[in-house]
């Protein structure tokens, strides 16, 4: 199935529309058919916009209005809590937790997507040699991206189990003293790190290939008569062509990896200590991790997060508006 | 370069992609493995590297408890591709064909939606069900799951409609159906393969969701796979035999997925980050 770009240049309708009656008449109608034709439109985006007024906009109304009151649990459920200004952002800017979160979001972040990116052009480039079951092969790759996160995560943390993880096995196999994955401070951000590659390996290779299959063959064949090797297509051709797909792909990894909660919470929650804490699980933790709840402070936290995800996001919109026009 | 050469460089590919493909699979290897190893077994060092006793009682303790946390799963999974589909299709269609103005500045809205984070939501969700009496209910989980797929649907809606012939609508319109009637007998059968790959999209993210579940429907009495999972780590940690059983039994569907329409799943990644 090929989807054709959204954007591609349509008729527009008056145009197309002949009428026979006199310039006058045709101006008027026309211009009703437009307003009719308007409200249609509207029409049929009504359910969205609604949709989006109640469960995106109204939600994170909620948030921000969270982040700017002091609430406790009975405030929370009863309402009347106070007016708290920036307070708890103050409170959360000089949390102890504030600094490691930030360090191990932007670590976690482009660690992950650095890697990812790599293997998946690696195996995008291998793969578009179409070697007998590819397809198929190309096919199994994306298990690790379709799995449920709590499936991948608590495969990960018993793989990773310190006493009888097979990956300490391995370890022992070639030599290597065990380590304490998820145990221990200086190994749970790498942990979190490793899974978290491989679940997003799948979505880079998927995104790149389909841009190396956008690459025309005939550039190849005459790099191929020019008596260019391998590595030199790759840098002239391959990788020169497939920068616009590659910075979709690395500003999208950065915005979605921005947000992983799951993989982290279920494999180490964030700790041990804070060591591989991000702002994602620092909020959860505040807002829900304890039996006294920090709702404040974790909704602070949280659009601190919305703020860093929306400069990328906006990033990626500008890049690809100016690939589009 | 003679054939047999080029044959043999062929093989010699295939087997590196099947050496790289069991190396990215082998954590679902050891799932299976684990899933199927006796207690007993499962501290032995060196560990079974094939499970040599296979046991079937993980599965045994999935069928004893896990049941109506599946079932769950599968009644939200379907309330969301319903309540995804309602408004991402003809607002797809909208801003594909009918150009309503503003159009613009919803895609982007869209785009924007796609990325706040699920915990930033799940924060404001509770706020609000806590107060309007929605904790803990299958069709609040619904409503929250399906914020995942939304915007990803309209997108994908507007980039296969925008696809659609111009000349086929117009047909329509001659023979005198309206614009709803178009959109119903025109539009949608012809978009059939976008209607399967945002419904096959929500399903799967919605019977993933953990974030959601964890805040949203901790004390219910229909609650989701993936807190059965969680329960059964936090609850009996040594019992991974039945953990990696569950984990099995969960990731069924997007084995399904995987089968019966890869080639939407394709589509589907790709549609979400490029359109060509």
């Amino acid at each position: 199935m090929t989807l054709v770009r959204a954007d591609r240049p349509q008729r527009s309708p008056a145009a197309s529309r002949a009428t026979v009656s006199t310039p006058a008449d045709a101006g008027k109608g026309r211009r009703r058919r437009r307003g009719k034709h308007q409200w249609t439109a509207w029409a049929f985006t009504l359910p969205l916009v609604v949709y989006l007024a109640g469960f995106y906009l109204y939600p994170l109304y909620r948030n921000l209005d969270l982040s700017l009151h002091h609430y406790t649990v009975r405030s929370f459920v009863a309402g009347g809590a106070p007016f708290s200004g920036w307070d708890n952002f103050g409170q959360v800017l000089h949390d102890p937790t504030f600094w490691p979160a930030i360090r191990n979001t932007f670590v976690f972040t482009l660690v992950s997507i650095a890697v990812q990116y790599c293997a998946g052009l690696a195996l995008a480039v291998f793969f578009n040699r179409n070697f007998r079951l590819s397809g198929l092969l190309r096919a199994l790759f994306l298990i690790p991206w379709l799995l449920p996160l709590i499936v991948s995560s608590s495969t990960w943390a018993w793989m990773m189990n310190s006493e009888s993880g097979v990956l300490n096995y391995a370890l022992h196999f070639i030599g290597v003293s065990p380590v304490d994955w998820l145990t221990s401070p200086h190994w749970a951000l790498t942990s979190v790190v490793i899974a978290n590659i491989w679940i997003g390996i799948p979505f880079n290779l998927v995104i790149l290939y389909s841009g190396l299959q956008n690459i025309p063959a005939d550039l190849y064949e005459a790099a191929a008569l020019d008596g260019a090797g391998s590595w030199q297509v790759f840098r002239r051709i391959t990788f020169p062509l497939l920068r616009p797909v590659s910075a979709v792909v690395l500003l999208l990894g950065f915005v979605y990896t921005l947000k992983v909660f799951d993989l982290i919470w279920i494999m180490t929650k964030g700790g041990p200590g804070d060591s591989s804490s991000t702002l994602a699980t620092w909020s959860y933790r505040l807002g829900f991790g304890s039996l006294l709840p920090q709702f404040g402070p974790g909704a602070a936290v949280g659009n601190i997060l919305i703020l860093i995800a929306l400069v990328f996001g906006l990033l990626y919109i500008r890049v690809q508006r100016s690939q589009e026009s | 370069m003679t054939v047999p050469t080029r044959h043999r460089r062929s093989v010699r590919t295939t087997v590196i992609g099947v050496v790289l493909t069991a190396i990215m699979l082998f954590p679902v290897y050891w799932m299976l493995n684990v899933s199927l190893t006796p207690q007993q077994d499962m501290r032995k060092d060196p560990p079974d590297l094939i499970p040599l006793h296979p046991t079937f009682e993980g599965y045994k303790a999935v069928l004893n408890d896990q049941m109506p946390y599946l079932l769950t799963s599968l009644l939200i999974g379907l309330g969301t591709v319903i309540l995804t589909l309602l408004p991402a299709a003809p607002a797809g269609y909208a801003l594909a064909k009918l150009r309503p103005r503003g159009g613009g500045t919803l895609s982007i809205v869209l785009l924007i939606a796609q990325m706040i984070p699920g915990i930033v939501m799940a924060m404001g969700f509770y706020g609000i069900f806590l107060n309007l009496g929605l904790m803990n209910t299958w069709w609040g989980l619904i409503v929250a799951d399906s914020t995942i797929a939304v915007p990803f649907g309209v997108m994908i809606f507007t980039a296969f409609m925008s696809g659609i012939p111009d000349e086929l609508l117009a047909a329509a319109g001659i023979d005198g159906a309206g614009t709803l009637r178009t959109f119903w007998s025109v539009v949608l059968p012809v978009s059939r393969n976008a209607l399967v790959t945002v419904s096959l999209f929500s399903f799967l993210w919605a019977w993933s969701d953990f974030v959601f579940a964890n805040t949203l429907d901790t004390g219910g009495r229909l609650r989701p796979i993936t807190l059965g999972i969680y329960r059964y780590i936090g609850n009996n940690n040594q019992e991974w035999n039945a953990i990696m059983a569950t984990a099995v039994v969960a990731s069924i569907p997007a084995a399904l997925l995987l089968v019966l329409a890869q080639r939407y799943v394709a589509a589907g990644v790709t549609a979400g980050a490029v359109k060509d």
